[in-house]
């Protein structure tokens, strides 16, 4: 293999890992607060990718403006969820929230597929994000451009946010202790309001940045990039940034290399991903930044 | 003593009415309802060993359709004859031992049991460092493993062409049968000092522990008992379904399993066969919503899809308004119908 070779696969995994990351902070965000896993949160994803489509294929809505109105829809709905599916069972067991977390998943699939059909449709690309650019002979695609400096402004006001706001403070205050948090006079549902929408906005630019690399969009795609994500979360550690941001990372590459090293393997690729989760589990059962 | 011996006879009048109801249902109904019945019957075994894991013990697992995949597949290989196996494994041949060997039905449903049982048991392994939603996480990534193992490994499991053509050897008395079995053992185990201990994990780990439970043996016991009934009810499914593909096993599977037990009550077994029955049926009058009907003379087409979200909305409501399920914790038994009926008959 030749060194273009790896810098091609690098490239295409880093810009995936970032893809990853955006996800990822999506459940480790609410996990961190909530104690509660958003199997909602893929489909979530899913939900940004159609609305986009929708507002460009019926409203014709110029591509930008229509990215826009996705996030914001997608923040919309992030929270709906966290009003109708989780705050009436706050004070219950976890179990219970699981359920409906595992039945919201199901709810929004479902509902996809009845309203905007079961058949793949294909994304929208402005011009600019279909080029392909060669430098010292690597062909970048310019959504593997485009993706790394989004995310990381993303990742930039999100830091800012949790530690430089009020806002952040509280979401910090509830994630240490639930209980104490609202006797201090937190406004607990506010709070963990605005942190779905957070982790929705995320989860939609992530998946705007998606539909632009692997233009198909379909009522199951939230699936898989959402457990990838979810095993980034859970490697990183759920419940911290850092842990989220670099577990993406990890999954990221781990899903390019494992094709490139080990071509006869490929098809395990999502197997390896688990067996990495399990591994790095029992090793360090909080993930590797975790608190313990 | 007496008591006791009153409770056995009733159980097994139980036991003969459904052997009846069984041979009413061979004879009088037709092959639809049958079908559902059979449904009905599995999806008991599975509820109730998924329960024993999920409600008894409260380790929430996530993988029993890995266990169902493990099942299905074991004991469709054990009792498929060469000649269909070889008329499957067109592009791949089967290994060498698997590809000769054919042995009676029972005892591939026994070997498949144990297998799942088996790696049921390997499952519970780190599940003594991980708690709650990791191990969720842990169990839906083994099932995740087993599918993609599956899916990729031709030359024993036929990739994700799967296996076709099964002979269908399940009918409504090993679906019944086993499904009994299945309550009768799990009934036995929890109210045994096994079970009490495994309801005392549930309730409090760091507590059961400090009373000398041993937490890594009761869990295990828990998934390989609950493992093994999967495989049989995954292996009596694959026979009655006819076709398995790893796709098959998906998280759906599970997902509509945790269904079941969510909707009859983490830890009670009488709900979970409640359940079990009401929401097998559903699903299939629910197939009604799917085909073009007219409501007061408008006209409504078919729309594929309806009979899942109506399905996904009635569990939704269900999770949100009855948040104990059908029956809670509680169970049906011999001894409440007879203080209701009978109350002066204390001892």
């Amino acid at each position: 293999m030749t060194f273009n070779v790896l810098l091609q696969n690098l490239s295409n995994g880093i810009s995936l890992g970032f893809l990853f990351a955006l996800i990822a902070i999506g459940y480790s965000m609410v996990y961190g607060i909530l104690n509660l896993i958003n199997f909602a949160h893929g489909d979530i994803f899913m939900m940004a990718t159609f609305f986009v489509y929708y507002a460009i294929a019926l409203f014709s809505i110029p591509w930008g403006l229509a990215f826009f109105v996705g996030i914001l829809l997608t923040i919309l709905l992030g929270v709906s969820v966290d009003r109708f599916a989780y705050r009436p069972l706050r004070n219950s067991p976890r179990i219970s929230c699981l359920c409906s977390a595992i039945g919201m998943s199901f709810l929004l699939e479902n509902f996809a597929i009845v309203v905007f059909g079961g058949r793949p449709k294909a994304f929208f690309r402005p011009e600019i994000f279909t080029k392909m650019y060669t430098i010292f002979n690597v062909r970048i695609h310019s959504v593997s451009i485009v993706t790394p400096v989004i995310a990381i402004l993303a990742l930039l006001v999100l830091t800012y946010i949790i530690h430089r706001t009020k806002i952040g403070l509280a979401m910090r205050a509830i994630s240490r202790d639930f209980d104490t948090a609202n006797l201090m006079g937190i406004n607990i549902n506010k709070t963990i309001a605005f942190t779905f929408a957070i982790g929705s906005g995320l989860a939609a630019i992530g998946a705007i940045l998606w539909a632009l690399r692997y233009p198909q969009i379909y009522p199951y795609m939230g699936i898989f990039p959402g457990w990838r994500a979810f095993a980034a979360a859970i490697m990183g550690g759920i419940g911290s940034i850092r842990g989220a941001t670099l577990g993406g990372f990890l999954v990221g590459l781990l899903s390019i290399m494992i094709v490139v090293f080990l071509p006869a393997l490929a098809g395990y690729k999502d197997a390896f991903i688990f067996i990495g989760v399990i591994i790095v589990l029992s090793f360090k059962p909080k993930g590797l930044f975790g608190e313990e | 003593m007496k008591k006791n011996i009153l409770y056995f006879l009733l159980n097994i009048s139980i036991i003969l009415l459904i052997i009846i109801f069984v041979i009413t249902a061979n004879r009088n109904f037709d092959s639809y309802i049958i079908r559902i019945l059979n449904l009905c019957a599995i999806y008991i075994i599975l509820g109730v060993s998924l329960n024993l894991i999920n409600g008894f013990t409260g380790q929430f697992s996530l993988g029993h359709a890995g266990f169902m995949s493990i099942g299905a597949y074991m004991s469709a290989l054990l009792y498929m004859s060469p000649e269909l196996k070889e008329v499957n494994f067109f592009i791949t041949p089967l290994i060498w031992p698997l590809s000769v060997i054919q042995i009676p039905f029972v005892f591939s449903l026994i070997i498949a049991g144990l297998v799942s049982a088996g790696v049921g048991f390997l499952i519970g392994i780190p599940c003594l460092r991980l708690k709650g939603d990791y191990l969720a996480i842990v169990t839906f990534g083994f099932s995740e493993i087993i599918r993609v193992i599956f899916n990729n490994l031709q030359n024993v499991t036929n990739g994700p062409i799967g296996l076709k053509g099964l002979p269908t050897h399940t009918n409504l008395w090993w679906s019944f049968g086993i499904a009994i079995l299945t309550v009768l053992v799990v009934k036995n185990l929890i109210n045994s000092s096994y079970g009490r201990a495994l309801k005392s994990i549930r309730e409090n780990e760091t507590a059961a522990e400090a009373m000398g439970v041993n937490l890594f043996f009761h869990k295990s016991l828990a998934f390989a008992i609950g493992a093994f009934f999967a495989g049989l009810g995954g292996a009596l499914l694959g026979s009655f379904i006819m076709t398995i593909d790893p796709n098959t096993f998906s998280f759906l599977l599970t997902f509509q399993l945790i269904v079941i037990v969510v909707v009859g009550g983490l830890g009670s077994i009488t709900g979970t066969v409640i359940s079990a029955i009401i929401i097998t049926v559903l699903m299939e009058v629910l197939r009604s919503v799917e085909s073009p009907m007219n409501i007061f003379g408008l006209h409504v087409p078919g729309i594929p899809g309806m009979r899942m979200l109506v399905f996904a909305i009635l569990l939704m409501t269900v999770v949100l308004f009855f948040k104990k399920g059908l029956m809670g914790m509680k169970e049906w038994s011999w001894d409440g119908l007879l203080k209701k009926y009978f109350p002066d008959n204390e001892r």
